[in-house]
């Protein structure tokens, strides 16, 4: 696993965070969870620092972070798209919609693009069943989604960044 | 005080409140069969998650069955052990467990002495009714133990040893489902985690996943070789556990059996350990005085409490968690180390050959001392001090591989001059021996008067720590002892907050000290075995004539005609050594 050094600020805000839950081992999961929201994912190195801010072994941590399907030690990208793969989603095709990202994007399930953009995951139900299937991309939920949308979609997130770099620009 | 009346098996029982099914169940002779259970008593070391399921009784009135490891009793309650759906259930769980698990018994290295396997064979298992998908990881060697993680049965024994009683912290159980396994974190191997090799992982695994290193073959080769001379030495605590392989009662002494062994196996010196473990006394206790001495004359440079160094794993240890406190452990080498020094410079010269023909074998209760040997401190131009070191486990192997009768030997003497050795050595073997040890000889070097007594029970127990105040002729010397790293961090951690009262500790990384050690015959879960090994060092080292290391007249010669004194230039050369920051 290549290494990765942690910026001053990073380290600060692991800091914090478990200064936040008093350094206590048995927030050990509340700490993950509010660290991966703050940089998205869960590398070794950030693993290393929590385990010291807790007093509890590294291995522990890591335990815990492979053992709940939430945690994640890949990056997510800027648009992370989750396909639900729940029952009623699962029957009316998003085995398709799944394979179909797959074939847009060029990656495999738990998996970003190399520019970082999207990230591809599966989740178990939204609670959107009436609109299955169901994909998220972020906080945005679409419905009734069909593999031969999935082009079109992605390409609306494509653009819309590049339509804000230009802006930016 | 509260008691709780109940019925197992249609006896009447009573107990009290908070006590288990299991336990009270075994308070009137009743065994329930446990997998991944496991208690030693007095040393505060329990493994009960509850998760074999081997251990289920029925009880009246409660809809599923109970585990009875992890089920405090209760009122009325009526237990049965063995109806028939408790044994239907032990059956199919112990069916489920073998369904994933390699089924190679017949080559196994803990075959004979594997938990499941026996526990398979009491529950009756003929066949195997579930076939399906079987889980597979990478095997993983370090300098000292085998992970073989398709044989572990996720009992988490290891585990609790590891981060409970050892607080080393490797060992965790990572991902889930089928794919859980127990590892270090991130998966990486042994050899590049903080792993101590202290081998009680090894000590309590239930099966063949945790073994150390098998280097029987690499013995056995050397010992055919006719240009190389083979000795070798034993450590303290091997004698007072060997015997439990050839099927003696746990804690009896087979020192000269296990000589006459030795030299039947085709060792050209039988050596003992023991006698080095004078000669660390001698250092050590020196380094002691002189700390002591310039501490009592008002020296604030002078580092105390001075801890013991004669545990690899315990070196390992405070080199990952404590490297900041690396200037305070003697700097005397182990006894291992010592007398591999000390025969490939001294005796190979006796015997006037070259260190490269000498082939220094040490037998060990321990699985560390084979990654302690590999050290590149212990090498002169790559040729290690001491070759290859065995277990006591690895011992009894090659004693039946080579057709030796041990029951039927005589009991046979060390040889001259590195085989020597006194009372105060062979208590190495036992928490709180080494520096009992150290006490012997530093009183009677600091006052110059003799001891007016030699046991000195305050010291000893099986306490996790114990401390005693000894008077060193009007000096009181404040002795702490910890044994299990879980302890030993404790102490530390009082030196680290500046707390520590003590000037001297003794540290033992296996709960028992090396009567405990990862590289011993099977305890399985026994904790009397320790109890008993330990009362035998003690009875060894009173029958002892010379009972105090500074008395020992090879160590005497030793000095006299090769070392010079303690702590002079070449004993620092030979017997000393440093401490590394292994945190990057």
């Amino acid at each position: 696993m290549p290494k990765i050094k942690l910026s001053e600020n990073t380290v600060q805000t692991i800091k914090s965070v478990c200064a936040e839950f008093d350094n206590k081992e048995s927030e050990l999961i509340n700490v993950l969870h509010k660290v991966q929201g703050k940089l998205g994912y869960l590398p070794a190195e950030v693993q290393e620092v929590i385990a010291k801010g807790l007093n509890t072994s590294v291995a522990r941590v890591y335990g815990v972070v492979t053992f709940y399907s939430y945690f994640t030690m890949i990056p997510r990208g800027e648009f992370p798209i989750s396909i639900c793969m729940g029952t009623a989603c699962y029957v009316r095709g998003a085995e398709q919609v799944l394979g179909e990202f797959k074939r847009q994007l060029k990656v495999e399930v738990g998996e970003s693009t190399p520019d970082g953009k999207f990230s591809l995951n599966c989740l178990r139900c939204v609670g959107a069943c009436g609109l299955a299937p169901v994909v998220t991309i972020g906080e945005k939920v679409f419905g009734r989604v069909a593999p031969t949308q999935v082009k079109e979609i992605i390409a609306e997130y494509r653009q819309g960044c590049a339509s804000e770099n230009a802006k930016s620009a | 005080m509260d008691v709780i009346n109940l019925v197992i098996d249609n006896k009447p029982v009573v107990v009290k409140k908070g006590t288990t099914i299991l336990e009270a169940a075994k308070g009137i002779g009743i065994h329930i069969p446990t997998l991944c259970y496991m208690k030693l008593d007095d040393l505060n070391i329990e493994n009960k998650p509850g998760g074999c399921r081997i251990c289920v009784v029925e009880v009246d009135g409660r809809r599923n069955l109970a585990p009875a490891c992890c089920t405090d009793v209760s009122e009325g309650m009526n237990v049965n052990t063995h109806s028939i759906r408790a044994i239907n259930a032990r059956r199919t769980v112990m069916e489920l467990i073998l369904s994933d698990h390699p089924a190679d018994c017949l080559i196994c290295a803990k075959s004979g002495n594997c938990d499941l396997q026996n526990m398979a064979h009491n529950l009756g298992i003929r066949k195997i009714h579930y076939q399906g998908e079987q889980s597979h990881y990478r095997e993983d060697t370090s300098p000292a133990i085998i992970r073989e993680v398709d044989k572990c049965i996720m009992c988490r024994r290891c585990e609790m040893m590891c981060n409970e009683v050892q607080t080393v912290g490797v060992l965790s159980a990572i991902n889930r489902g089928f794919n859980s396994v127990v590892a270090p974190a991130f998966e990486m191997n042994l050899d590049h985690s903080v792993c101590t090799y202290c081998g009680q992982c090894v000590a309590v695994c239930p099966t063949g996943a945790l073994t150390e290193v098998d280097e029987t073959g690499k013995v056995v080769r050397a010992l055919s070789d006719s240009a190389k001379t083979v000795i070798v030495q034993t450590a303290p605590a091997v004698r007072a556990a060997l015997g439990e392989e050839f099927g003696y009662e746990a804690g009896t002494l087979v020192t000269g059996k296990l000589v006459a062994a030795l030299r039947r196996l085709g060792f050209d010196y039988v050596f003992d350990t023991d006698f080095a473990a004078d000669l660390t006394i001698m250092e050590e206790g020196t380094e002691m005085l002189n700390r002591l001495g310039r501490h009592l004359a008002g020296d604030k440079e002078v580092k105390l409490p001075i801890l013991t160094s004669c545990c690899p794993a315990w070196v390992k240890f405070f080199e990952h968690h404590f490297p900041d406190m690396k200037e305070i452990p003697s700097t005397a080498r182990s006894p291992q180390q010592m007398f591999g020094s000390i025969a490939k410079t001294y005796f190979a010269d006796k015997l006037g050959i070259k260190r490269e023909d000498l082939v220094v074998v040490s037998i060990m209760p321990c699985v560390a001392k084979k990654y302690e040997c590999g050290r590149d401190e212990f090498k002169v131009n790559n040729n290690p001090d001491v070759d290859f070191a065995l277990t006591t486990r690895e011992l009894a192997a090659l004693i039946k591989i080579s057709n030796i009768n041990f029951r039927t030997l005589p009991n046979e003497e060390y040889d001259n001059p590195l085989g020597e050795s006194t009372g105060a050595a062979v208590i190495f073997g036992t928490t709180g021996g080494v520096i009992e040890a150290a006490v012997r000889t530093a009183y009677e070097l600091h006052t110059k008067k003799e001891l007016p007594r030699l046991n000195f029970d305050e010291l000893r127990g099986m306490e996790g720590i114990r401390k005693a105040t000894i008077d060193f002729d009007g000096t009181p010397i404040n002795i702490g002892i910890a044994h299990g790293l879980g302890n030993a961090r404790k102490l530390l951690e009082e030196i680290q907050a500046g707390k520590s009262e003590f000037h001297a500790i003794e540290i033992m990384s296996c709960p028992g000290g090396c009567i405990g050690g990862g590289g011993q015959p099977y305890h399985h879960g026994n904790a009397e075995i320790l109890k008993k090994r330990q009362r035998a060092i003690y009875q060894e080292d009173t029958k002892k004539s010379i009972r105090k290391s500074h008395e020992n007249p090879y160590i005497i010669q030793l000095y006299k005609e090769f070392l010079g004194k303690p702590m002079s230039e070449k004993a620092h050369h030979l017997l000393h050594t440093a401490y590394f920051d292994r945190t990057e």
